[in-house]
């Protein structure tokens, strides 16, 4: 699960949840197309890693490390605002 | 998970959420600069550079099963939230042989879909179910 990891950006890993990237190619192009795609219920939740804090830890999560659990994922405008 | 940074999250969690949580939030507070997650999911705001309140039902399959999106001023129902996991819970426990009408709540009556359930929803289900 969530372990203490180095600083990195947070990044769409280019392919739903729990299968390989549809691209392996390095094409810039078929990336973008990838980071566009929308949600649709019934279907994969796009995986992402992203850097984070939890309980006194900087982390380095990934969607995929929580295969197997329900997950509630929630964005929010900002920090010090309500949720 | 928001467009701020680990640290602002950090400061959040100490010197407020922790005031209104014991201990400060359990869950990862994950940052997402620049809004890259947030686009996949639909719910970056490029114009303000920030991201709407989002929130996305994952099953154990990585499968979506709901989700909603506000805008900024108005905050959820964490309660709707959590009724709908439980309602995702039951019906995947049942692998199709159980579904929750309108207003289910744990320890309410299901349905059971199927030929013979097919116009007789009048009588399994009163209207008055899907708001008490």
């Amino acid at each position: 699960m969530p372990e203490e990891a180095a600083v990195g950006c947070a990044r769409p890993t280019g392919g739903p949840v729990g299968e390989e990237p549809k691209t392996t190619s390095n094409n810039e192009q078929k990336v973008i197309t990838e980071e566009r795609s929308m949600i649709k219920v019934g279907k994969k939740a796009p995986d992402f890693a992203a850097p984070g804090y939890q309980k006194g830890k900087f982390i380095n999560i990934k969607l995929s490390d929580y295969l197997g659990k329900w997950v509630l994922l929630c964005f929010y405008p900002g920090d010090f605002t309500f949720v | 998970m928001s467009i701020d940074s680990m640290f602002t999250h950090k400061m959040w969690d100490d010197d407020e959420l922790s005031k209104m949580v014991d201990g400060g939030v359990p869950f990862p507070m994950l940052s997402d600069a620049g809004g890259k997650v947030g686009t996949v999911y639909g719910v970056y705001d490029e114009d303000n550079g920030v991201e709407a309140r989002g929130r996305f039902i994952i099953d154990p399959d990585g499968v979506v099963q709901g989700y909603e999106v506000l805008t900024p001023p108005v905050g959820r129902n964490v309660n709707e939230t959590i009724r709908q996991v439980q309602a995702f819970q039951l019906v995947r426990e049942a692998k199709g042989g159980e579904a929750t009408p309108s207003g289910w709540r744990p320890g309410k009556a299901t349905l059971k879909p199927g030929i013979d359930l097919v116009g007789k929803v009048w009588k399994e289900w009163k209207t008055e179910q899907a708001f008490d």
